[in-house]
């Protein structure tokens, strides 16, 4: 009997255990924690994360003060209290008030968000440079002065698209030849584009730069660690839009120059960086 | 002798004679009042083919893949969404209100030039239609999203042409509603009913006035550079022949972004309107109001490079239209402030008008505060072009720009039919509105947040869950609004019978005529007091 109960109870803990030790798992794996912004893997996308938060908290916390006055009349000054309205309709003291005090806040934002957006658009001295093009729906890299260069193009099959097939993890963000790049190098990226506009954007670098017709966009880089970042374009251009993700391996500077040398013998040139 | 008896009672009768007939007295008509029921259905008609058009887009991401539509189809979804939405929903639906409103509000008899009150809403069911039928030519309808960005809008069939068309007969048509609602005002205004007397809504459309007769031709010029662009040859935007495709950007959001301010103020005045009545207690901050809405309209026309962060601007023009963009939170936060003043110790009641002014007003700052968050260049470069763009815009424009006009057919309806509405459903349809909308586009923050792009039928699979929720929201957003239609019809055919006054803290001229309003109103001026405009 004692036995039995114990038993029950055992197999019930462990059961409700094993649910909730499950129904976390599902939660961290599926998208619902997908909430914010990464923090990414350079400097500047480091900055851009903190710029993004400090102004979230700030836009809190003015709402919390707004709301709350908003509620807190909602419910005393609710005609069914009995309440006889007030007269007042103007205080040039407060309305005055009530534009400084924002006009400050303003400007304690700009100032972190003016030396970010400076840092960012300071190309400086770089190392090497990309040179990314845009077409209707792939991209093109292209290593100046290292004689390589290749299209990049998803390589999710199409069947997984019309859901004729299950669908990788990675499903839609993958291609056949990523972009690869060194780890802690000041890289220069040109964006342009041979058809229409498209946008090139990898989150974890912090920014996206639009590769347009007849322009060549300016764009520094230095990641510090080394992984596999995935992106999209991010402006639209055209029936594939969805299509035309970006895959960046970020590898060791050995790694890199290793990868550089098999990309310029002519017999692998062909199965470019696989 | 039968002639001249004939004309003499013609003159005489002018003070009391009803509408005609049949088709011939909404197809023919100059009466402010016809004309503003008008534009209210269709802009209702095209509310609804809009939001299902929204519905198609929201069922095709509901899960990762390709389920429903064509990703070609898709595009013209997302574009003639917007375009019908904003040229065909919001922007008539304001002229409804104001065709309706301005001449009671300001003591006027009707519109100052009705014949072209007339046409310029007979012009738009033509171009709807022209733009809709598109839908069905050779490569489709519009898919480069409603900016219209060459080169990719060049890439348009053989809807190309009526498209810029109808732009143009969109715009012909705001142009003369503007120049009718400026001349009302200038000229219409009953003896005493001085500037700063006049109701907010009537301010807040004459500014809203001059920014549509300000923008619509500069949108005009753009879009006719493209038609020429494509079929004669020129390259203002073709870099192969020296033109150049960010000039287009330029020119479309310096149109682009009073287009917003257009939708937007409007809102701002109907919710200053409805919040005293239900408050009980005068507008708070009257004159900061007028003013900030001036300073809005100012700053909308040296903004528009916050919508070009990411084409590679020089960072001094970074660094200027940052700081601008950022500036325009001190107006805005002002009519916040004063919103909430009148609310303070006052006497609230909660009839629906109120509930969605509420409800605009804390929706409207989220919307605000995210706008504030997309002025910050640097973190732009991560928002931009990503679903949190989306939810941003349509929060400011779907509780922000249609619950104010919920709210003022909630407000005037009983002015207008001479029946109150039912409350009880009006109700409902309101929770389920402002529930559905914030299941809608909350999570869509975090969609673009964590990475997903705008634009796109299809994503990765980390975006499956938030995507679900928001389209269930859209879902019962959407089908919650045949609930408006519903009690929109009940309160027309029947009703109880609403009194002149209509709601107990209502001030104005439009609350000293009867219920429903005389097909004429102020055939004499009315004498205004302290009672019947402000100050």
């Amino acid at each position: 009997m004692l036995y039995t109960r114990c038993l029950v109870r055992f197999t019930a803990i462990f059961t409700s255990g094993l649910l909730l030790l499950w129904s976390m798992a599902a939660v961290a794996e599926s998208g619902w924690l997908q909430l914010n912004m990464p923090r990414g893997v350079t400097s500047v996308s480091r900055e851009v994360y903190d710029l993004h938060m400090l102004i979230l908290w700030i836009c809190v916390a003015i709402g919390v003060v707004v709301f709350g006055v908003m509620f807190y009349s909602m419910y005393f000054h609710r005609k069914s209290r009995g309440v006889e309205p007030a007269k007042f309709h103007e205080s040039t003291k407060v309305e005055v008030v009530w534009t400084l005090i924002p006009l400050f806040i303003l400007v304690g934002m700009a100032i972190p968000a003016t030396k970010t957006l400076i840092k960012m658009e300071d190309i400086g001295d770089t190392e090497m440079t990309v040179k990314i093009t845009g077409y209707q729906w792939r991209w093109h890299y292209e290593y100046l002065g290292k004689d390589i260069g290749f299209f990049s193009s998803m390589s999710t099959p199409r069947e997984q698209v019309y859901n004729l097939a299950e669908k990788n993890p990675d499903y839609i963000l993958e291609v056949d030849n990523p972009l690869v790049l060194p780890v802690d190098t000041r890289i220069r990226l040109l964006t342009t584009a041979a058809d229409v506009i498209h946008s090139w954007w990898v989150p974890e670098l912090g920014w996206k730069r639009d590769a347009i017709p007849g322009f060549i966009n300016d764009n520094w880089t230095l990641i510090e660690e080394p992984g596999i970042y995935r992106g999209v374009c991010a402006e639209l251009c055209g029936r594939d839009h969805a299509y035309m993700p970006i895959v960046l391996h970020a590898v060791s500077k050995e790694e890199f120059a290793e990868w550089v040398q098999q990309q310029q013998q002519p017999s692998t040139a062909l199965s470019a960086a696989d | 002798m039968a002639a001249t008896t004939h004309d003499v009672h013609d003159g005489h009768g002018e003070h009391h004679h009803g509408p005609a007939k049949g088709l011939g007295r909404w197809l023919f008509t100059t009466n402010h009042k016809d004309i503003g029921t008008l534009y209210l259905l269709f802009s209702l008609l095209m509310f609804l083919i809009g939001g299902s058009m929204a519905l198609i887009i929201r069922a095709e991401l509901f899960q990762p893949g390709l389920q429903l539509v064509d990703p070609h189809f898709f595009n013209q979804m997302t574009t003639m969404h917007a375009l019908i939405m904003v040229f065909g929903a919001v922007m008539p639906a304001f002229v409804g209100l104001a065709n309706w409103m301005l001449p009671m509000m300001i003591g006027a008899p009707d519109m100052a030039l009705p014949r072209m009150n007339n046409w310029s809403f007979w012009i738009l069911p033509f171009a709807f239609t022209m733009l809709l039928s598109t839908l069905f030519m050779p490569g489709g309808g519009p898919a480069s999203g409603w900016t219209l960005y060459p080169p990719l809008v060049l890439q348009t069939g053989d809807a190309f042409p009526f498209v810029i068309l109808a732009i143009h007969l969109m715009g012909i048509s705001s142009i003369m509603g503007a120049i009718n609602v400026i001349a009302t005002i200038f000229n219409m205004r009953a003896p005493g009913m001085t500037l700063m007397r006049m109701p907010l809504f009537v301010w807040t459309w004459l500014i809203t006035a001059f920014l549509l007769i300000a923008v619509m031709p500069v949108f005009a010029g753009a879009v006719t550079m493209l038609l020429t662009d494509k079929y004669f040859a020129t390259s203002f935007f073709n870099p192969a022949g020296g033109g150049d495709p960010v000039l287009f950007q330029h020119i479309f959001w310096f149109f682009g972004h009073p287009e917003v301010y257009i939708m937007i103020l409007p809102a701002f005045g109907v919710v200053s309107q409805i919040i005293p009545t239900f408050a009980r207690k005068p507008l708070f901050g009257y004159h900061s109001m007028v003013y900030a809405t001036a300073a809005i309209a100012f700053l909308s026309f040296i903004v528009w490079g916050h919508h070009m962060f990411t084409v590679g601007m020089p960072l001094t023009a970074e660094l200027f239209f940052m700081y601008a963009t950022m500036l325009i939170a001190v107006p805005t936060g002002v009519k916040v402030f004063n919103w909430v003043a009148t609310m303070w110790r006052g006497a609230m009641t909660f009839e629906t008008p109120m509930l969605f002014s509420i409800a605009f007003v804390i929706l409207f700052t989220i919307g605000g505060f995210s706008g504030l968050m997309l002025a910050i260049a640097p973190a732009d470069f991560q928002y931009h072009d990503t679903y949190f763009v989306v939810a941003h815009f349509h929060y400011v424009l779907v509780p922000g720009a249609v619950f104010s006009i919920m709210a003022a057919v909630y407000y005037w309806l009983p002015k207008w039919t001479g029946h109150m509405y039912n409350e009880r459903l009006s109700r409902i349809h309101f929770w389920l509105s402002v529930i559905g909308v914030n299941i809608l586009f909350f999570p869509q923050h975090f969609l673009g947040l964590a990475g997903m792009p705008r634009r796109v039928p299809d994503y990765a699979l980390q975006f499956t869950e938030w995507n679900m929720v928001s389209s269930i929201g859209a879902f019962i957003y959407g089908i919650s609004q045949l609930l408006f239609v519903y009690i929109v019809i009940q309160t027309i055919r029947a009703g109880d019978k609403a009194t002149d006054q209509v709601w107990e803290g209502a001030r104005g001229l439009e609350w000293t005529v009867p219920s429903p309003a005389p097909y004429h109103t102020f055939d004499t001026p009315p004498k205004i007091s302290a009672t019947n405009a402000h100050g």
